[in-house]
């Protein structure tokens, strides 16, 4: 039976956990990993890795991997011939087929093992300080770099296309070949017209040099308003012009609705308590990448026992599924829908890149919230309604496709010079900027600025503005862009 | 009329590339101790030796020199707290208003030293202190070691029995500067970020005493230690979770050579910023400044104004959970070491705007000039304190406090008038 396009992807999934749990091969392989524990080679140190390795040499991890394949192959292809571009919302297969892949790895890293009960005493000890004790990490390598998901993305085709229904994508020279609908010019001035150069804007006209009576003090004013009242429409107006930094976490909140209730900080207690009561194998993934991103950054090193607090406790957390599958009209569709417990997969939410998108979405909100419960679900709200879109691959306006093209059409179109040399010289813009917007800036500007930017995301709910930005980095410098002759001297 | 226009002649004991290099960038000439030279950058045992009665020598008019003859009159331990108590009685004495008491018979604006007491000599004042509260913790420091060598947390009088013996033997007992110890009331409740403890390094440039000059570097940084803090008595020996000098730090599992556990102080302005609010914010670096200013005025009367000398002091703050700034010290020879490329960067750059103000224009020095650089030449340094300026009733200064990172200290309002305009802080 053809699939309804709109829950296409996400119901074929849950079918496929569902009839595997049922199944005999289910049974088997968590027989095959308890069974493993007792094998010399399984050393209790290296534990997690040990039993992945033995899957992996005794062949069960490939029997997984077909009983995928041959479920997925059951379904038939969502695809819908007539459909024409501007309707596709619907991953295309071989988008699925990029999704499913790393998705399959992740499936394997959600066996759930309880934790002995001296472990969870201790890791309950140790809950605020996790970054000074990770278990070994060497072995576990990052599933996705952004330029691996960009490969995905550039490979991306709609077999529906026809050149004919869309003549300037034709001309179109970047490494984006889908033709999604991206605003031109005049379509986003208009929609950002509060960015307009009459209007004042906090990080430019509260400059050292500019008297605050200028612009800066009526704005704090206005803002202190707004909080007054708790109005949210208007906090998500007021903050296209900017947050002055002392207002900025409480307007952040009002826009996302975060009240932090008792039972917001019951909710993240219970996700606290799982992380310590039952340890996923996904888990060594998050310490490695937070000890390679945030460890090593000059800002956000402070805050590394928070990102791994707020991390574990996501990656535990079903809420974030039941807020797509009621809220959004794209839903990602990569992910696996389970309950808690010890014997059944947790819930996991496998991005496309690896986590370090993850841990810089959430490291500059450390500055803002230092309450790991407030913090807690100001990222998840802000992943639920942004940063998701970052990490998956859909059709959407603010969804990394779109923004992707959307920064070569402007650069094309508004600086053709600088894109045909660079495109000559092997150093097509896309590959630079990729890496800013599928990070939303985080680790690529100082923080001040980088919260002033996500201002803006807020108020115009929309991340468009991250293609507006790389393309004006590479208008700002087009001068010593031209000179360059390669793609490293761009860097 | 210059008799000699030439280039500056260079000497240096203290063997690091940001020094080096600066001096090579402006062209001056690398020459011994012993020949004629201009700019002198000294350990501070040299300056002793300058200095000093039997083999010291009388410095001509075109040489300079780094450190202030008895600079130790702020950089030793012992000293420095002397010198502030003096300049709080005397204060006190003709009635200054900055000498108020609160009810508790605390300085409300000049405590801003923890309680300390020297040892050997007032170890029966500190008994008497101590037992007024017991469960209280205390850190014992030598007065004349650095980097943090030699210094443990006590929370029993018996740690300490070796001062007490001390204090009673007979008053033959040889103090010198190497056993004395002063012990401090410790500050078990520092600011935490992260869960960790940190403290302030600013830069701090002073070129005249009398009068009053001196410069705060923009870009100081915090120092963060590497284990979680806590109070607890079983961890009072774990220096990692204590003491955030970084010659300590260096050799815990968790020291990062990349950014070497250091903050910029912008970041801690935004930090504050965000999570408690602008007003106390700025009350903060205000209340840093402040106490800077005093530790330098306590001082002023005794120091040798040595026209020959600037000096650039490393000060160490730390700021306690009320967010009350205390200052714990200040180094005569604030390490030039880099333990990251930023540092490098950083420590590059404070030399060099060190240098332009100490040594106008990098031409051959007069120690005769009044000392009053342009504005343009300030680099990353921002005037604190001016007691010229202050006291002849400067012009309408920009007295608006405002936000943003890219200076730390735009509250410097105030303070650059000589008197205490203590309503507009406090």
């Amino acid at each position: 039976a053809m699939l309804d396009p709109d829950s296409g992807l996400s119901l074929t999934i849950a079918r496929i956990v569902q009839r595997l749990k049922g199944s005999s091969l289910y049974s088997q392989l968590e027989r095959q990993a308890r069974v493993s524990l007792h094998k010399p080679e399984i050393k209790l140190e290296s534990l997690k890795e040990d039993i992945k390795d033995f899957l992996k040499t005794s062949g069960w991890e490939k029997k997984l991997q077909n009983a995928v394949y041959s479920e997925l192959n059951m379904f038939p292809s969502p695809c819908h011939p007539a459909a024409p571009p501007e309707h596709m919302k619907e991953p295309l297969a071989y988008m699925r087929k990029a999704q499913v892949g790393c998705y399959q790895f992740y499936k394997l890293l959600s066996y759930d093992f309880q934790r002995p009960a001296s472990e969870q005493k201790e890791l309950l000890n140790k809950w605020n300080e996790m970054g000074t004790d990770e278990p070994d990490l060497s072995l576990f390598r990052p599933v996705y770099a952004p330029k691996d998901f960009l490969e995905v993305l550039m490979n991306l085709r709609n077999p529906n296309y026809e050149n004919g229904e869309q003549p300037s994508f034709r001309n179109h020279l970047g490494l984006i070949q889908v033709p999604l609908k991206v605003k031109d010019i005049p379509e986003l001035k208009e929609d950002f017209s509060e960015l307009g150069l009459n209007t004042g804007q906090l990080g430019i006209d509260d400059s050292a040099q500019v008297p605050p009576e200028f612009f800066e003090n009526e704005h704090v004013r206005v803002g202190q308003k707004v909080l007054a009242e708790q109005d949210s429409a208007a906090a998500q107006q007021y903050v296209r012009q900017g947050c002055p930094t002392a207002l900025r976490a409480d307007l952040w909140a009002l826009i996302l609705n975060i009240s932090n209730q008792p039972e917001d900080i019951l909710y993240y207690e219970q996700l606290k308590s799982n992380v310590i009561q039952h340890d996923l194998l996904v888990d060594s993934l998050i310490y490695k990448d937070v000890k390679l991103t945030a460890s090593n950054d000059d800002y956000y090193f402070v805050f590394e026992d928070y990102l791994y607090q707020v991390l574990l406790c996501f990656s535990r957390d079903t809420s974030v599924l039941e807020h797509f599958a009621y809220s959004s009209a794209t839903p990602p569709k990569s992910y696996i829908r389970g309950k808690l417990g010890i014997e059944e997969y947790a819930v996991f939410y496998p991005p496309n890149v690896n986590y370090n998108s993850f841990i810089l979405s959430v490291a500059p909100l450390c500055f803002l919230y230092h309450e790991p419960s407030k913090l807690y679900q100001i990222f998840r709200e802000m992943y639920v309604r942004f940063f998701f879109r970052l990490h998956s691959i859909s059709s959407h306006p603010s969804g990394i496709v779109s923004l992707c093209l959307l920064f070569e059409t402007l650069l094309q179109t508004h600086l053709p010079q600088l894109f045909y040399h660079l495109r000559e010289i092997g150093a097509q813009p896309l590959r630079i900027s990729f890496k800013w917007m599928v990070r939303a800036f985080s680790g690529y500007l100082a923080t001040d600025q980088l919260l002033l930017l996500w201002d803006r995301i807020l108020g115009y709910n929309s991340l468009e503005i991250l293609a507006v930005l790389a393309a004006a980095v590479f208008a700002f410098r087009a001068v010593n862009l031209m000179e360059v002759t390669s793609l490293a001297a761009a860097e | 009329i210059r008799i000699m226009a030439g280039k500056v002649k260079w000497v240096t004991d203290i063997e690091k590339s940001v020094l080096i290099n600066n001096f090579e960038k402006r062209g001056w000439i690398q020459v011994a101790e012993n020949e004629d030279w201009n700019f002198y950058w000294m350990s501070v045992q040299t300056i002793r030796n300058v200095f000093s009665v039997e083999t010291g020598y009388r410095l001509s008019d075109d040489q300079i020199v780094n450190h202030f003859p008895n600079h130790y009159e702020l950089t030793r331990k012992d000293l420095m707290v002397k010198n502030i108590k003096r300049y709080r009685k005397e204060l006190e004495k003709e009635g200054s208003p900055l000498a108020e008491k609160d009810e508790n018979g605390k300085y409300i604006y000049l405590d801003f030293v923890p309680v300390t007491f020297m040892l050997p000599a007032d170890y029966n004042l500190f008994v008497e202190e101590f037992r007024k509260n017991p469960s209280s913790t205390w850190i014992m420091k030598p007065c004349g070691k650095a980097q943090g060598k030699g210094i443990f947390l006590i929370n029993k009088l018996s740690q300490i029995k070796k001062w007490s013996r001390d204090s009673k033997t007979s008053s033959f007992v040889s103090q010198s500067s190497k056993e004395a110890y002063v012990i401090s009331l410790y500050i078990n409740n520092p600011l935490l970020i992260g869960g960790k403890k940190f403290d302030l390094r600013l830069y701090v440039l002073v070129s005249t005493y009398r009068p009053l000059r001196c410069y705060m570097y923009k870009l100081g940084f915090c120092r963060f230690c590497t284990v979680k803090y806590t109070p607890s008595t079983s961890e009072l020996d774990n220096m990692f979770v204590h003491l955030t000098n970084v010659a300590i730090q260096k050799h815990g599992d968790d020291y990062n050579h990349i950014h070497g556990g250091k903050w910029t102080v912008s970041n801690l302005r935004l930090y504050l910023e965000s999570t408690r609010g602008k007003e106390v914010t700025n009350k903060l670096f205000d209340e840093i400044h402040w106490i800077i200013v005093q530790s330098l005025k306590a001082v002023a009367p005794v120091m040798n104004n040595d026209k020959h000398c600037f000096e650039c002091y490393g000060y160490d703050i730390i700021i306690d959970d009320k967010l009350k700034p205390w200052l714990i010290e200040v180094n005569a020879s604030p390490s030039l070491t880099s333990s990251t490329a930023n540092d490098r960067i950083l420590k590059y750059n404070l030399i060099n705007d060190t240098l332009n103000i100490a040594v106008p224009n990098g031409e051959i020095p007069d120690c005769k000039w009044n000392k009053s650089p342009p504005k343009e030449v300030l680099g990353n340094y921002e005037v604190l304190y001016d007691e010229e300026m202050a006291q002849s009733d400067g012009p309408d200064r920009d007295l608006r406090s405002r936000s943003g990172q890219s200076t730390g200290t735009k509250g410097n309002r105030a303070r650059d008038s000589g008197k205490p305009v203590l309503t507009t802080w406090k």
